[in-house]
């Protein structure tokens, strides 16, 4: 019984700490850029979560990395480290445009499913292209999807400044307008958009079908050990290309969200990094689709704190970017941990 | 500047422990009273980019730090704010906690569709945006825009340039081959030739507003060209401006003065004087007049400046840069005055034809002048 309530215990009682202990070398660190340390805290705390603007202002910069997060943690869970998100929410909103303005005279509610089935596919067909090129080339992923961005980008702004341009963008290359009709709108009674929702409802089903599917479970069993999931005749390859195209599909989405609920065209603002900050989301989560929830919180809470942080303290924007570095390494030496404490108790005994 | 930051932060803390008692509304009647002046005019500065960067937001810091030197004014910025809905967050921020009367989103792609969207919810503040995209009947009448025509300050570059090159091949790294970066390009070649009918501009295309690699790249392989003076537009010249004194050739600068950064080499620049905007902008909220809506200028108006030459430029050069200058200053400048051909040998000015500084259709430029090596479609 102890040792189960150990196993349940154990990856938060290690997350916890490791927040902790990141906190306290931050902490350092501001000390030694010359400010209060508790102050630091409390402005961080009133503009992250301190009043209802505070809190919707962290939401909606969760929102688009809870999809950009499901893009490296499911790949994850078959072994695979795909850092990809940047190029499927690129992808994803340059096709989500695209498939609205081919369909103008459409009604909103069709060229906003369109739009979400485009940019879902795009973003599926990119990380797609980096699993593929593992299973059959042996091409290492995490470079590949890596250099998949670069390409996206430059896909994306090659296509918003020749073929899809808006001839009136004159300094800021951009696509057609999509039309205010057919923007996605904002959920009833708050200032956040569909996104958030879309974010929830995406980790969520993703750790069901992770958790309580055979295609689940034989993913993880393909991921803890390749040449025993082919001897037992799972097949590998399909198992690699379907949870990317899932993954994929979640930063798509985010990249249709972007132009359908902010900025109503593709250009090259898709390109705001949300995939890379999705990476980190991911590994502070440990993959787990349902963790990936509140660490997106916690982190678009620190950035959302980043304005405050420059205008009441005087420290540079880099801080919050120095806090989520220390995080990220407290996070991956924690890994070393997992195991220890289930044993300890075991030799003690013995 | 250490006094005033330390009682600024005590009082704030300070708020923040009387914020927990109050509430949220009597929050944001306190900090009002807390900063001791109800009437200081409050300005909240917004950058895309760092604001050390000696370029493009650097520009917007030194006009934003020379306005909060003003004992009746209140400035506070925020740097590396992208143009997501994260800027629509930092917009409201700055207007709900530390109650900024005025707000200055400095990077173009601000405008559409972040402040379009933020400024009708808070008609009593005033949304100042630098690009020059306010247009009567269309936009929120609390919204304003102010641009420099920096071409100008181009042009008298390019004359130093031209002057001071001893192979004629001056290099322009450049970001996109939009409007306002092929005006800046072309007024270079056109100043250049004023003076050196002969001499061309090599340019490329980064792709990027800001890419350190790639422009350092360009900045290399246009001296292995054969350039030996060099300038750009991008979000910082600092890469440029430094690989260009480490490969020994002469550079002139963009947005803000990088001398610094060149002390052999940089032989003046085309700077903006954000300062005086921001300025006019505040006065004019003091005394509650009206704000216009569309402030554009150039030398003449004092929106832009030219770096001050360095010692080895000529006086012959210098005469004929300043001589440009003064033309500029008393209006009599005409830039674009054909014949002008494109550099395919296409006539784009026929010969008679003006188009004087605040001609619109300047503002659709896509071609490159007769003498610019390079592609509007590369």
């Amino acid at each position: 019984m102890p040792h189960t309530l150990n196993k349940a215990l154990e990856p938060f009682l290690i997350i916890v700490g490791s927040l902790s202990v990141s906190m306290v070398l931050f902490g350092a660190f501001v000390a030694a850029a010359g400010a209060n340390p508790f102050e630091v805290y409390q402005t961080m705390y009133r503009a992250a979560f301190g009043t209802s603007f505070s809190w919707q202002n962290t939401l909606i910069r969760a929102a688009p990395l809870m999809l950009t997060a499901l893009c490296t943690a499911l790949p994850g869970y078959l072994g695979l480290i795909i850092i990809g998100g940047e190029g499927a929410v690129v992808m994803g909103g340059l096709f989500a445009a695209i498939a609205a303005l081919t369909i103008p005279d459409a009604p909103p509610m069709v060229v906003l499913t369109t739009m979400a089935l485009a940019g879902m596919a795009a973003g599926a067909i990119w990380l797609a292209i980096g699993g593929a090129l593992r299973h059959y080339r042996a091409v290492n992923e995490t470079i590949s999807s890596l250099l998949l961005n670069y390409i996206a980008i430059a896909l994306l702004n090659h296509l918003v400044t020749s073929t899809f341009r808006d001839p009136e963008s004159l300094n800021h290359p951009s696509t057609h307008h999509i039309g205010e009709a057919n923007m996605i709108g904002l959920i009833p009674g708050t200032d956040l958009h569909w996104g958030l929702a879309f974010g929830i409802v995406a980790c969520v089903l993703s750790w069901f079908l992770m958790h309580h599917t055979v295609f689940g479970f034989s993913s993880q069993i393909a991921g803890g050990n390749v040449r025993a999931a082919q001897i037992a005749g799972l097949p590998v390859g399909r198992l690699i290309l379907i949870v990317c195209c899932v993954a994929g599909a979640a930063g798509g989405l985010a990249g249709m969200v972007e132009v359908a609920a902010i900025h109503g065209r593709a250009n090259d603002t898709l390109n705001a990094n949300y995939g890379y900050a999705g990476i980190l989301v991911a590994f502070v989560a440990r993959n787990n689709p349902l963790a990936i929830i509140p660490v997106a919180v916690l982190l678009g809470g620190i950035r959302a704190s980043s304005g405050l942080l420059q205008r009441v303290h005087e420290l540079p924007d880099a801080t919050v970017l120095v806090m989520q570095g220390i995080i990220f390494l407290v996070i991956l030496f924690s890994e070393t941990l997992y195991g220890r404490f289930s044993r300890m108790p075991k030799e003690g005994a013995a | 500047m250490a006094a005033s930051r330390k009682l600024t932060r005590r009082q704030v803390l300070q708020g923040t422990a009387a914020a927990g008692a109050l509430g949220m509304l009597g929050r944001f009647d306190w900090i009002g009273q807390a900063w001791g002046a109800t009437d200081k005019v409050k300005m909240g500065f917004i950058f895309v980019g760092p604001r050390d960067d000696y370029g493009y937001n650097q520009a917007h810091f030194e006009g934003k730090s020379a306005v909060a030197k003003l004992d009746w004014a209140k400035a506070f910025d925020e740097e590396k704010v992208p143009e997501t809905i994260e800027v629509q967050k930092t917009m409201e921020s700055m207007i709900k906690l530390d109650g900024a009367q005025v707000i200055f989103p400095t990077s173009f792609g601000y405008f559409d569709p972040h402040i379009l969207k933020v400024a009708p919810q808070y008609p009593n503040i005033q949304f100042l945006h630098c690009g020059g995209l306010y247009q009567e009947g269309k936009h929120p009448k609390n919204v304003g825009s102010y641009f420099g025509y920096i071409d100008e300050s181009q042009y008298v570059a390019g004359i130093v340039a031209g002057g001071m090159s001893k192979s004629g091949k001056l290099g322009f790294v450049a970001a996109k081959p939009i409007p306002q970066v092929l005006r800046n390009i072309n007024n270079y070649m056109l100043g250049a030739r004023s003076i050196r009918p002969n001499c061309t501009t090599n340019v490329i295309f980064t792709g990027d507003w800001s890419l350190p690699v790639r422009e350092a790249e360009a900045t290399n392989s246009l001296v292995d060209q054969g350039i030996d003076v060099i300038t750009c537009h991008v979000d910082s010249p600092k890469v440029v401006i430094t690989t260009a004194e480490k490969r020994g050739i002469y550079c002139t600068g963009y947005h803000c003065n990088q001398a610094k950064l060149a002390p052999r080499g940089y032989l003046t620049g085309a700077e903006w004087n954000w300062a005086k905007v921001y300025m006019d902008y505040a006065e004019l909220i003091r005394k509650g007049e009206p704000i216009p809506h569309l402030i554009r200028g150039g030398l003449k108006e004092g929106l832009v400046k030219v770096s001050e030459y360095h010692q080895t430029v000529t006086e012959a050069v210098r005469t004929q840069a300043e001589a440009a200058k003064a033309k500029f200053m008393s209006g009599s400048m005409v830039v674009y005055k054909g014949p002008i051909k494109d550099n395919t040998g296409r006539v784009v000015i026929a010969a008679g034809k003006e188009h004087v500084q605040t001609d619109i259709w300047l503002e659709s430029m896509d071609w490159l002048v007769e003498g610019v090596i390079g592609s509007t479609k590369s």
